[in-house]
């Protein structure tokens, strides 16, 4: 209506010669009313949902709890003071320092073996898939391979597999000895023979308490043992499974224990050590004549390795990490593949002429001319890893929740997740703003570069 | 030379060649073969395993969503793989007989594809007025719009929950949507506004010499030339929606709530709501893999794209 109003002041002024002048501005004044109408529902709602807010929250962050109280600056200075809050920063340090630097190596070193494969498009595609994944279903996804438990978790049952393979496990952990049976020890070894023993005679050491599918496969029946030369013995199972038997004496239907470990100690030095066959049995020969002990070490006994705590206080944030390259690696890979396709083959083609070495070729030729492109993808990839917050919500379980915390995190734990410091938790999210701040500038510039 | 000139690239020049597309640039090289066989085995073993390593933690996923919660607890998913016998739908059958989940799917649905339609029209008509258009202040207002980009949900949160139970938004998919949408707006209309720039301008006055007026020549015109960048911003926006779980978690109550806040409330209880998460994570992944298997190009750039967001 204003406009209306206003536009009649020039006409009474001029009335014949504006006339074809008053048309055109006539038209102006609708097309710009018109482009108030196109622009006006984008500025309301930016207005009231984002500038609105912005300026709230850095007012509010200036309030205590309550919202009663002016504090001025003290929230700023909790968040420096307040434990919960300080591991948070470090954690979201860890995060910005070594999530972008991981992401563009593996992404650089991905994009350009993929150069030399036919089936590039198809492991770009695989790669890039988890960035459709949303990151509660990541988090559902890397709980489910971080579990500790070797038998269901993916991670650690690769990590056993493979510290089984270089160090024997240990074969006989819930092994134990009936009383009396002649061997001293406790639960988890070492075990030794109550009295010592003379070469020539022969030693049996009868345990209990192996199930019986944790017998190996390849156990066989023990035989009592012989005399002879030396120290022999049997190392068995004093068990028939269903009954029957002798306690104390080696049954035919009980089986060795293969692979234990068995040593003679003499003085209290090992004197000869042996490894029991696939019927329990060993023997120690050419032994100078005296008292021995027969010993089992504990390392027959110990607990099997159960992998690693990924979920743990200490891992838990490399491990979040990890959820995370597997979303953004692919992202990181395409950029970069991307700048690595314009680079001039010719140039690469020349240094190859001359001799150079595909190693100079790549560090002399294609990450100085990919250097901007890797500034995107690093600096991209600070602004996101910054605003991290779903995947470490999701994957940290509840008791290490607070060792896991980054700044987006602890922001929503304290202002809604019981925490109810709305004033802290307003100055939160501005620090969380001023730090994105820098990040986009660069990205935003460069994104203006390109254009032009 | 990044994806993001793509989705900016005029719609004049859109005969050139995409710098993005995943290609294989099949190369001669003067080497020795032997050289050269070795060098490509090795580099070709290594992506193998990188790309196994990729899918095993997806395949686990499905796998475990499809064995029964007892198999679960007991021993690991790829157990499956040797006795297929252990995989069923059950999990499925039981999560949409669960009223809230299947709920919470519906909700999804009702929050993204709103949310995606309003962002892509208010940023399309936004973007056509800051690149076309004249009016009073119209550049600094698209600088601070610009500057809105920086803005993260975080800061957003209190404040807009605080109007929002003022006018009775909070806790519905109305609430949820309109913030997703203010969000989403200030990299739509950045991304929008670019891309309308480079329209040349002879096809604006030429449409304008017909006697087209403004809105005939935006919806005639601009919006059908845009559509490479639409498709992008849709793309990126809708997936940004879908997968979203803080705003909703905030804004949403247990009757609006998408199905990541769903699935997210029985995190708790980890090891024994498999049979839920599972299958339900799976769920709310299904429509993300179509889009991105669907629209492989537009979806590989609205998310290069949006990652300036």
């Amino acid at each position: 209506m204003a406009d209306t109003l206003k536009g009649r002041a020039p006409r009474a002024r001029a009335p014949q010669a504006g006339a074809a002048l008053d048309a055109r501005r006539r038209a102006q004044r609708r097309k710009r009313r018109l482009a108030v109408l196109f622009v006006l529902p984008a500025v309301l709602l930016l207005g009231a949902l984002v500038v609105y807010p912005v300026l709230f929250s850095v007012g509010r962050s200036l309030f205590d709890a309550s919202g009663e109280q002016f504090v001025g600056a003290a929230n700023y200075t909790e968040i420096f003071q307040d434990p919960a809050t300080l591991k948070a920063i470090r954690n979201s340090t860890i995060w910005v320092v070594v999530a972008p630097v991981l992401l563009t190596g593996l992404g650089l070193m991905l994009a350009v073996l993929t150069e030399k494969v036919r089936w590039a498009t198809a492991f770009k595609l695989v790669l890039f898939l988890p960035m459709a994944v949303s990151f509660l279903a990541a988090g559902i996804i890397f709980r489910l391979a971080y579990e500790q438990n070797p038998d269901r978790g993916v991670l650690n049952a690769v990590v056993v597999a493979a510290h089984d393979a270089f160090e024997d496990p240990a074969a006989y952990p819930t092994a134990r000895v009936r009383e009396q049976s002649g061997l001293a020890g406790k639960t988890g070894g070492p075990y030794a023979t109550e009295e010592t023993v003379r070469p020539g005679s022969p030693v049996s050491l009868g345990f209990v308490g192996v199930a019986p599918d944790a017998v190996p496969a390849d156990a066989r029946p023990a035989k009592a043992p012989a005399g002879g030369d030396g120290i022999g013995g049997v190392a068995y199972l004093d068990f028939v499974p269903g009954g029957g038997g002798t306690q104390g004496k080696v049954d035919p239907a009980e089986k060795g224990l293969p692979g234990m470990t068995v040593e003679a100690v003499h003085d209290g030095k090992v004197a000869a050590t042996a490894t029991t066959a696939a019927d329990g049995s060993f023997r120690f020969d050419g032994l100078a004549d005296g008292e021995y002990t027969v010993r089992l070490p504990a390392s027959n006994f110990a607990a099997p390795y159960q992998g690693v705590n990924w979920l743990g206080p200490a891992l838990v944030t490399p491990a979040i990490i990890g959820a995370y390259l597997w979303v953004w690696t692919g992202f990181a890979m395409v950029l970069i593949g991307a700048g690595l396709a314009a680079i001039p083959r010719d140039a690469l083609e020349a240094a190859r002429m001359d001799g150079a070495t595909e190693g100079q070729i790549f560090r002399r030729i294609t990450v100085p001319l990919l250097a901007p492109v890797l500034t995107v993808v690093f600096v991209t990839l600070v602004i996101n890893v910054m605003k991290v917050f779903d995947l470490v919500y999701i994957i940290a379980p509840g008791p290490v929740q607070e060792e896991a915390n980054v700044l987006a995190t602890r922001m929503w734990l304290v202002s809604f997740g019981g925490g109810n410091d709305q004033g802290l938790g307003s100055a939160l999210s501005v620090l969380l703003l001023l730090l994105v701040v820098p990040a986009m500038i660069f990205n935003v510039r460069r994104f203006r570069r390109s254009r032009s | 030379m990044s994806a993001r000139t793509t989705v900016e690239r005029p719609p004049a020049e859109r005969a050139a060649p995409r710098p993005v597309r995943p290609s294989t640039p099949g190369r001669p090289r003067r080497r020795g073969r032997l050289a050269k066989w070795l060098g490509s085995g090795a580099v070709q073993a290594v992506l193998i395993v990188v790309a196994l390593i990729w899918i095993t933690p997806l395949a686990g996923l499905f796998l475990s969503s499809m064995r029964s919660e007892r198999d679960n607890a007991s021993d690991g998913w790829w157990t499956a793989l040797t006795d297929p016998s252990q995989l069923s739908l059950d999990n499925y059958t039981a999560l949409f007989e669960d009223s809230g989940i299947a709920g919470a799917f519906w909700n999804t649905v009702l929050i993204s594809v709103p949310a995606t339609l309003l962002v892509v029209g208010i940023a399309a008509l936004a973007g056509y007025a800051f690149a076309w258009l004249d009016f009073p202040g119209r550049d600094a207002v698209f600088l601070v719009v610009v500057g809105l980009l920086v803005v993260p949900v975080q800061i957003g949160l209190l404040p807009v929950a605080k109007l929002f139970g003022a006018v009775g938004l909070f806790g519905t998919v109305a609430g949820v949507i309109l913030f997703h949408v203010a969000y989403g707006l200030p990299f739509a209309i950045f991304l929008l506004r670019n891309y309308f720039a480079e329209i040349p301008r002879e096809m604006l006055e030429a449409a304008r010499m017909d006697g087209g007026g403004e809105w005939r020549i935006f919806s005639r015109l601009v919006l059908p030339l845009g559509r490479p960048a639409i498709a992008s911003l849709a793309i990126f926006q809708f997936l940004w929606v879908w997968n979203d779980m803080l705003v909703a978690l905030l804004f949403a109550d247990s009757e609006s709530q998408p199905l990541t806040v769903a699935l997210q409330s029985q995190m708790r209880q980890f090891g024994s709501n498999i049979g839920v998460l599972a299958p339900g994570a799976f769920l709310s992944l299904v429509v993300p893999l179509v889009v991105f298997f669907a629209f492989q190009r537009h979806f590989v750039q609205g998310v290069m794209a949006g990652s300036v967001k």
